[in-house]
């Protein structure tokens, strides 16, 4: 069973971040189960087999206020991927720091190693404003590196640990699924 | 939070505008772009003009803006149109029924992360079918004003989207490999009632005009 992460605020963003990447395991009958990341508790990460966390939009930034509710992610030793917003608080809570760059719609963005599919150019759907930079920090390793030298996809090095800074449920949703096949 | 709702009348906006109020969003005005470039990537609604009565029935206060449609034109003239809003209406931020296209909701991000406001895409990347099932669901009248791809023609005009029209618009997808809500221009709708309604609108009117597989009708309402 598959815990999907709601790092929104707002209740209507839920349709926007969060219910497509439950359509797309609807869609290929992989079982999910949904918490807003304030309420998820130990029963929840017990049962849950791996984690997305799910982005949200450019100004429903609560979750950065809040990074103590994912604590539980340093010791976690089940698959994470954090998409967008998720990817953020993957990086804050390995040491990173929060970095200021737009990125709004589609990017061709040249994958040097293959992630999840995705290998040499390919078109991704970009919504931020916000960032962190990976490549500082030695506990990950980085698969895609924007023309602005951001961190676009990563890995952590010794942990199922994932990040995706664009949305793939848009216009990658294979990512997710292999995700979710891991 | 108030929302201003990027309205075109027709079935998305109307069902976004719909989900923003059940989920507790107030509706603090319509904002409707009536463009004068039939080939408009941004805004192509036939009966755009019909807004004003809907926005009556919905007792929701309209900005209605004309533009020439050209490419970035356009897009001055919608930030303009938002600017309106948040003045007049105090809105924190816009609710639009962006579906599939990149090119629409993007720009329309871009604005709003310009104006530092909020913007929600509720239908965004929902499954076509599922969405008309949702239509009918929740009360929505919708007809068919325009028709613009093969094998649709003028019999699909003023057609209402019902049980019929689903399975009969599934087939069409199937076969031809055309979006079944009409995503991809292949055609454009008109909300003559919902939940957002006080009362129902009639047609008291059409004039349909076009050949082959494009057709439009300027429709009047009561």
């Amino acid at each position: 069973m598959n815990l999907i992460i709601n790092i929104c605020k707002e209740k209507l963003h839920y349709f926007e971040f969060v219910k497509p990447i439950c359509d797309i395991l609807d869609n290929n009958k992989i079982s999910y189960f949904v918490k807003d990341y304030k309420r998820v508790g130990k029963a929840d990460l017990e049962k849950a087999s791996k984690v997305i966390i799910c982005g949200t939009s450019l100004y429903d930034n609560e979750f950065i206020k809040n990074i103590k509710k994912f604590k539980w992610i340093i010791d976690f030793d089940k698959p994470i991927l954090g998409i967008c917003g998720g990817m953020q608080i993957i990086g804050l809570l390995f040491g990173g720091k929060i970095g200021k760059e737009s990125e709004i719609g589609f990017y061709n963005e040249n994958f040097t190693r293959e992630f999840f599919g995705l290998i040499g150019e390919c078109e991704v759907y970009h919504l931020h404003n916000n960032y962190v930079d990976f490549s500082k920090l030695k506990e990950f390793e980085v698969f895609c590196v924007g023309d602005l030298g951001i961190s676009q996809a990563i890995k952590h090095n010794e942990k199922d640990v994932y990040g995706v800074l664009f949305h793939p449920e848009v216009r990658n949703k294979d990512l997710i699924i292999k995700f979710c096949s891991l | 939070m108030k929302l201003g709702v990027l309205f075109s009348g027709g079935k998305d906006s109307t069902y976004a505008a719909y989900l923003a109020k059940k989920k507790g969003y107030k509706l603090g005005c319509l904002i409707s772009i009536v463009s004068e470039n039939p080939d408009s990537f941004m805004f192509h609604t036939p009966s755009i003009n019909c807004v004003e009565k809907q926005a009556e029935v919905m007792g929701i206060p309209l900005i209605m803006i004309r533009t020439s449609g050209e490419k970035e034109k356009e897009l001055w003239d919608l930030e303009n149109a938002i600017k309106i809003a948040i003045n007049k209406y105090k809105i924190k931020g816009i609710v639009t029924g962006a579906v599939e296209s990149v090119y629409q909701s993007s720009r329309i991000q871009i604005i709003c992360n310009k104006l530092k406001i909020e913007c929600f895409n509720p239908l965004w990347q929902k499954g076509q079918l599922e969405l008309l099932s949702e239509l009918i669901k929740n009360r929505f009248e919708v007809i068919i004003t325009s028709v613009a791809a093969y094998p649709f023609n003028v019999s699909w005009i003023l057609r209402k989207i019902d049980g019929k029209f689903i399975r009969d618009v599934s087939k069409l997808a199937d076969k031809y490999e055309i979006n079944p809500a009409g995503e991809g221009g292949e055609f454009e709708s008109l909300v003559l009632n919902c939940p957002l309604f006080k009362k129902k609108l009639k047609v008291i009117g059409f004039k349909t005009s076009g050949s082959g597989n494009a057709f439009r009708s300027e429709v009047r309402l009561r």
